[in-house]
């Protein structure tokens, strides 16, 4: 309750000391809206229904590259770690592309799929799959081998030992890659949908866009609070769970 | 009772190494780990292999355990050779080697899950019966990084004893714990070893522990592994550690340790 005044209080102050800047007119309103310009246009955009179509439009491109990075990520990860042909080669592929920033995949994209869904789907697989190779190559790599010779005596082997021992104990590392796949997809396609316009739908990104077009300053920074907003409230429903788990069975909470 | 034919001992067996040696290789070459070594193990014994590091004790439990192949000779345990790991011969190790991921419970369960034959109420009751019998019924949703030293080595016994095992290998299991930690499991291992006339493997370096806890104390020395000596330690039960008696044999065992090392260094 406390933690949560705390917080109240923090915004609070935040936002009042972004009133005051309006009103004393540091800066031309034209580059800093008041806050009660922000909320009106959220407002407006909530009523007429364009806040929520162009959520669901990001988000769903969002979560389908997400899930196929993650769901080519894992396995990839696996037969990296266990495979030295394939660390020598998809390792380091993985490395390489993992350090491109996932915005540079734009271009390439839309020469490939041109202005469509397959470009967004593209660049946002992109910038998930490498580090959650990674991630979980690493995960495997750290299981204590003993969990293994342990696990075999008690009868398990194969597929068992891999479902029920090596991806439990990489756990630790599978979800901090998860989330660094996350924070890169979700960088990746706010790029895209800035840079590439599209007809088969209309995103946060796009509405960024069309802010600075139109040099509408209280939608670019509602839009960019709803982006925040949006990056939240994934943290705490997507991977907080996880974290909790991982905090109270491994006891690395401080 | 649902439990009457889980949880009766089951008939022990005998355990016989007949002339295994094994070599492994590394990157500066072959190392000969274990040299012609035969030891036979009778139903319900509790035998403790005793020398320096590197005398190969852990690489013939890893073989008994079937986690290891041996590279010459048998390892034959009720007339089977040894061919994998089997719940037959469950192992504990220095480390617990509990998983994080499971509470104390979860870890009992992992290998009574493997087990064909019970129901699920079945499992859970053997998990609970095993946990009681090591002293930690208060303690079975625990998460392992809340227990101490000695209480994850009593859930690691319990996991090692649910599948009902004949053999009960041992790598160093106390070696990690504090002297009085150490004393109260001596004292709980041979009250479960003798209510259920388990076969035990015991490795240790701990010359004391070995003549506390075995029938038996097999002498090994290193380079390459092999056996020295055996000494039948015909104490009564239960021992002291501390007692006039454990300490005149391990003096005895101790001074025969130097001896081949010092004899072995001289080749």
């Amino acid at each position: 309750m406390k933690r949560f005044l705390t917080a109240v209080v923090f915004f609070a102050l935040l936002v009042a000391a972004w009133h005051w800047a309006y009103v004393a007119r540091l800066w031309s309103p034209v580059l800093v809206p008041s806050p009660e310009s922000v909320a009106r246009y959220l407002g407006e955009i909530a009523l007429d229904g364009s806040l929520w179509s162009s959520t669901v439009v990001t988000m769903k491109r969002l979560l389908a590259g997400y899930l196929i990075g993650l769901l080519a990520g894992l396995p990839l990860g696996f037969l990296t770690a266990r495979v030295q042909a394939l660390r020598d080669t998809v390792g380091v592929l993985a490395l390489g592309f993992q350090g491109l920033p996932s915005v540079c995949w734009v271009p390439l994209a839309l020469l490939w799929f041109g202005q469509t869904e397959s470009a967004m789907l593209f660049v946002v697989v992109m910038g998930t799959l490498w580090s959650v190779i990674l991630a979980t190559e690493t995960g495997v790599r750290n299981v204590n081998p003993l969990y293994v010779r342990a696990a075999r005596t008690m009868g398990s082997e194969g597929l068992h030992t891999w479902v029920t021992v090596m991806l439990p104990a990489s756990l630790p590392f599978i979800v901090s890659g998860m989330k660094q796949g996350w924070a890169f997809a979700w960088r990746s396609l706010m790029a895209a949908e800035i840079y590439v316009t599209i007809l088969t739908g209309f995103g946060l990104g796009h509405l960024l866009h069309y802010g600075r077009e139109l040099n509408a300053m209280e939608q670019v920074v509602g839009i960019m609070l709803v982006i925040v907003l949006i990056g939240l409230l994934a943290d705490k429903i997507l991977f907080s769970p996880w974290e909790k788990f991982l905090h109270r069975r491994w006891g690395t909470e401080k | 009772m649902t439990l009457a034919p889980e949880i009766p001992a089951a008939p022990t067996v005998r355990l016989s190494i007949d002339r295994v040696s094994k070599w492994f290789e590394t990157s500066r070459g072959p190392v000969h780990a274990l040299d012609d070594i035969s030891l036979q193990v009778a139903e319900g014994e509790f035998v403790c292999l005793v020398g320096p590091s590197g005398c190969g004790k852990s690489t013939l439990l890893n073989m008994i355990a079937g986690l290891e192949m041996p590279g010459q000779g048998s390892v034959v345990t009720a007339g089977q050779p040894v061919k994998g790991p089997s719940r037959e011969r469950m192992m504990m190790f220095q480390e617990s080697a509990l998983f994080p991921w499971l509470d104390a419970f979860g870890n009992v369960m992992f290998g009574l899950k493997r087990k064909p034959g019970l129901s699920d109420t079945e499992r859970r009751e053997v998990a609970e019966y095993y946990l009681k019998l090591v002293g930690l019924e208060k303690f079975m949703q625990a998460n392992i990084h809340e227990l101490s030293g000695g209480m994850k080595q009593r859930v690691a016994l319990a996991r090692a004893l649910a599948p009902n095992p004949r053999v009960l290998l041992m790598d160093e299991p106390f070696a990690a714990l504090d002297a009085l930690t150490r004393e109260q499991l001596y004292g709980d291992l041979q009250r479960i070893w003798a209510q259920r006339k388990l076969t035990i493997v015991f490795v240790t370096h701990n010359v004391r522990e070995a003549v506390s806890l075995g029938d038996r104390v097999v002498l090994f020395s290193p380079h390459p592994g092999r056996i020295r000596e055996e000494f039948r330690i015909s104490l009564p039960r239960p021992r002291d550690i501390n007692s006039v008696e454990v300490a005149g044999y391990a003096t005895r065992i101790t001074r025969a340790l130097k001896d081949h090392m010092e004899h072995g260094a001289g080749i």
